[in-house]
């Protein structure tokens, strides 16, 4: 996402051709190579084990590694070494693409060990975790490293026993020659000094060669340590004379301390010292928010005396920010004609001509990430050097925002990326590391900032809040024949250039410009709206408020229409086809995700078959008891196509959610355990999202503060069953992600369900635990 | 300044007696397994057992665990092979994983105080420890598993 921004406010980068090296792949080197007689007769016979296709990770900054110098290495006694580059904050990619470079290797999981890189992408290639693009952006590129090992063991083994390498056939951890056999370990030093073959001389294992790959039977790497406590997150880090710092930020964001007294923090046993951080005034990117550090021996101290400063903070632009009167505002901005982002056909002619206009307004509230783990840093500034020690999402990111901070060369700045306890998005920015940088250059010693769950949900990147409002036009037989939605939501691009108050190409491409339904006349609009507080991505981002309104939609239109909901959402979709965003009015700077429209096209085929893969499996259409329903949703992120078929059952006014059943396409599944578990919780937080997840701003201030005004699904009320239909598919139809993709349909399956099960329709995000 | 022992260990921890039970295992006795979630006793990120019982530590002090046995994921087990910890990897629970040493130690409370738990008991037991990955299904079926073996 970080990146994607970039390329909005400033010019995008060149494509670099010499990047793309396979379209330009000669099919006469490959011939040249195996008459010399190396490497390829086990040319795979299926040319289809590994076709290669083009990602939008070539066109990411600092692009891809295809170097196994760079990820792999082996030591004598059989050790394979990888290197997870991208941030782990629980979905897996630190297990999972490292298991792709192990697999295709031929290498034994149980020898192998991962270690984290620090942010370093001239070195990784791209380390920004988030857009769920981990899989599938790096997926091939892990294969072709793991092929390229494997032949450079071969390769030398060849050359040790003197036969030829097509005579070779690799095993598990070692290469066999007859009765020559010798382990990954002993041909370490010899394989590792062999060239690197190209793309062309590679063999790329066949499906049912694969041992981990498609299996799901890997657990994660850190397992073990998590579950003994072992495990190292960002506190978890404790440098020699460290001390704690815990910040008082100001409430209202752009606010500035007028007057401060820190009589009663000096009091407390353990606090050393009260520091000023200068702040910031929006469009700040993710410069701190400014305030009054304490710095302490122990965390307890640091908090106690933080609580006990005195500080008068000044006004603000925005401190007359109120999220009920902002609602109303974006309503009203809603029900007037929008900034046109796409048109089709003839969206007014459709209108005035209708037999009837039927339409629904949907909101959503801010929401804050809320990940367990609060926002935390440990850095060590001295010397003209900086090291940090941080759980962040884009860790090459973060390494160039501190080394502005500092005034430092970016060669001066090292971060570590221990584990994430959560991310959400919410650690793609690195304010919280930037407070260590600057704490700990200013004192001279190595600090730890410590975020209290008070701070994090007073201080976030907030998701947006949104207004949809969708009216459709239907002729006298009851065919939608016009569709117009205006999406009326503060912009994440506020955070980083001036704010026009409309959204960008980004977020008008999570479900909004590229509404699938086939509707001949259609209009997609966006009312503006100021953002008065700090906006982020925040896990799924704008597909949450797009589904909401959309799904929710064509279940009422359904109702309104007296018509089966399954039957209306497929006829909605329309015919079996791919979408084409010129001829369909898409706006020229449609964004799919930033990738190449044609390799990953909206195909109504596969979003209509998630749709009734789920439905099926819940026994949509069969009767339920009194009080209960089931509600249907699907959506496209992310390249992913998820539905989801909620029952809802009310026991005594309260919304409970006895069995989800998710249909996902994510195109070939890497790893089926972790998509489940991924979908598993995407329908806690979708239901998280759903029932509860919602600040609310007061004179420009956050009104809520913990777990008991923003709380979260626990035990006693959770899907409790979550059925995962993973759609499968062969390599060739390109890997997606699936960190993301799971929430969007969750929350309007489950408003639908709740209408079915009660007759009462919820429109506005969070809709409360009763009904 | 207090002795508190802690996984069968006495560490003297300098600090006031009102200090938070937490912070001194974390930061004083340098134990990191147990998390810092909330600081208000509504998340079980802290959870560890004093005399065998599960407490959020946020929400004591050094003084209230004088004179009694403290126990943290580090100390549940001496090799990591506590039923619950077994279990919990059976099920391959986390995510992010953040939460488990605070879950793993309320279940692990639960269980020695009702070793067949009902599925509801399961459930309210739980009920003080969330995770924002959303790994409930699993953990439920692990604290299962941990009781009954299957």
């Amino acid at each position: 996402m970080l990146q994607y921004i970039k390329d909005f406010i400033e010019p995008a980068p060149q494509p670099d051709s010499s990047r793309l090296v396979f379209s330009n792949v000669s099919r006469r080197g490959f011939l040249k190579v195996s008459a010399a007689g190396f490497a390829v007769a086990a040319f795979s016979a299926d040319a289809n084990a590994f076709a290669r296709y083009k990602t939008g990770g070539d066109s990411m900054p600092n692009g891809l590694r295809y170097d196994p110098h760079i990820f792999v290495s082996i030591d004598p006694d059989g050790t394979v070494t990888i290197v997870a580059h991208r941030s782990e904050m629980g979905t897996g990619s630190r297990t999972s693409l490292p298991m792709v470079v192990a697999d295709e290797m031929g290498a034994d999981w149980a020898k192998v060990k991962i270690v984290q890189a620090e942010g370093d992408e001239p070195k990784y290639g791209n380390q920004d975790t988030d857009g769920s693009r981990s899989m599938r952006h790096h997926v091939q590129s892990m294969r072709q490293m793991g092929a390229s090992v494997r032949q450079m063991l071969v390769n030398a083994a060849a050359e040790r026993w003197g036969v030829k390498p097509s005579d070779i056939k690799a095993g598990v951890h070692e290469v066999v020659n007859g009765a020559n056999r010798a382990g990954f370990g002993e041909l370490a030093e010899a394989a590792m000094k062999q060239p690197v073959p190209a793309f062309e001389e590679l063999t790329f294992k066949e499906a049912s060669e694969f041992r981990y790959i498609g299996k799901g039977k890997v657990g994660i790497y850190d397992l073990h340590d998590i579950t003994t406590g072992k495990a190292v997150y960002g506190a978890d880090v404790v440098l020699p004379g460290m001390k704690i710092a815990v910040i008082a930020r100001p409430p209202v964001v752009g606010a500035t301390p007028v007057s401060k007294d820190a009589t009663q923090t000096m009091t407390v046993p353990g606090v050393e010292e009260v520091v000023d951080l200068p702040g910031s005034i929006m469009p700040a990117k993710f410069a701190p928010l400014g305030g009054v550090a304490v710095i302490a021996t122990n965390t307890d101290a640091a908090i106690r005396g933080r609580d006990a400063l005195e500080i008068e903070w000044s006004d603000s632009p925005h401190s007359n920010y109120n999220s009920e009167n902002f609602t109303q505002e974006m309503r009203k901005t809603a029900k007037k004609p929008g900034k046109i982002l796409r048109k089709e056909g003839d969206p007014d002619g459709a209108f005035k001509s209708a037999a009837k206009v039927f339409g629904q307004e949907y909101s959503q509230a801010h929401m804050v990430h809320a990940m367990m783990e609060p926002p935390v840093a440990v850095a060590d500034v001295k010397d003209g050097k900086a090291e940090i020690w941080a759980p962040v999402q884009s860790p090459y990111g973060a390494r160039g925002d501190i080394a502005a901070a500092l005034n430092m060369d970016i060669e001066n700045v090292r971060v570590n990326v221990t584990l994430l306890g959560g991310g959400f998005g919410r650690k793609s920015k690195c304010d919280y590391a930037i407070e260590a940088a600057l704490l700990s250059q200013k004192t001279g010693i190595p600090i730890r900032v410590q975020w209290t769950r008070e701070d994090d949900i007073h201080h976030s990147f907030n998701a947006t809040t949104s207004v949809e409002r969708i009216e459709v036009a239907l002729d006298n037989d009851n065919k939608v024949t016009g569709w117009r939605h205006n999406s009326v939501a503060p912009s994440i691009l506020s955070t980083f250039a001036p704010d026009s108050g409309h959204q960008f190409a980004i977020e008008s491409g999570m479900g909004h410009v590229d509404m699938p339904f086939e509707i001949p006349n259609v209009s997609v609009e966006n009312g503006a709206a100021l953002a008065h507080t700090r906006i982020g991505w925040f896990r799924a981002v704008s597909n949450i408020p797009r589904a909401w309104a959309i799904q929710s939609f064509a279940s009422e239109l359904a109702v309104e229409l007296g018509r089966d909901e399954l039957e209306m959402m497929l006829e909605l979709i329309g015919s079996d086809r791919t979408l084409d965003p010129p001829k369909q009015g898409f706006p020229d700077d449609f964004w799919d995700y930033g990738e190449i429209y044609d390799e990953y096209p909206i195909d109504t085929a596969r979003l209509k078959n998630v749709l009734k893969l789920a439905a099926e499996k819940a026994g949509w259409g069969k009767e339920l008891p009194e009080g209960e329903g089931i509600g249907l949703a699907v959506h496209r992120s992310f390249v992913t196509y998820v539905a989801s078929a909620v029952r809802v059952k009310i026991v005594d006014g309260q919304i409970t959610v006895p069995e989800i059943h998710m249909g996902v396409d994510c195109g070939f599944a890497v790893n089926p355990e972790r998509i489940r578990s991924q979908m598993e919780g995407a329908c806690v937080m979708g239901m998280t999202v759903a029932l509860h997840s919602g600040v609310t701003y007061e004179n420009g201030a956050v009104a809520e503060s913990n777990f008991h005004d923003y709380p979260m699904v626990r035990s006693t009320n959770f899907p409790q069953k979550v059925h995962t239909h993973i759609v499968e598919h062969p390599f060739s139809v390109h890997a997606s992600g699936i960190g993301e993709p799971g929430i969007p349909p969750v929350p309007p399956a489950i408003a639908n369900a709740v209408f079915h099960a009660t007759g009462k329709r919820v429109r506005d995000l969070p809709m409360g635990e009763s009904i | 300044m207090a002795t508190l022992k802690i996984n069968g260990e006495s560490r003297t921890i300098d600090g006031p007696d009102d200090t938070n039970l937490l912070w001194a295992i974390r930061d004083m006795a340098g134990l990191t397994g147990t998390k810092y979630g909330c600081g208000v006793g509504l998340c079980g990120a802290c959870t560890v057992h004093v005399d065998g019982v599960a407490i959020q530590s946020c929400q004591a002090t050094i003084g209230d665990v004088a004179e009694k046995e403290v126990t943290t994921i580090e100390g549940l087990s001496a090799d990591g092979e506590h039923p619950v910890q077994v279990a919990w990897r059976d099920q391959h629970v986390p995510q992010c994983g953040f939460c488990q040493a605070g879950q793993i130690m309320q279940a692990a409370s639960l269980l020695s105080e009702k070793p067949n738990p009902t599925d509801q008991e399961i459930l309210e037991g739980m009920s003080g420890n969330i995770c924002r990955c959303g790994c409930y299904e699993r953990i439920v079926a692990a604290v299962r598993v941990a009781s009954t073996g299957a």
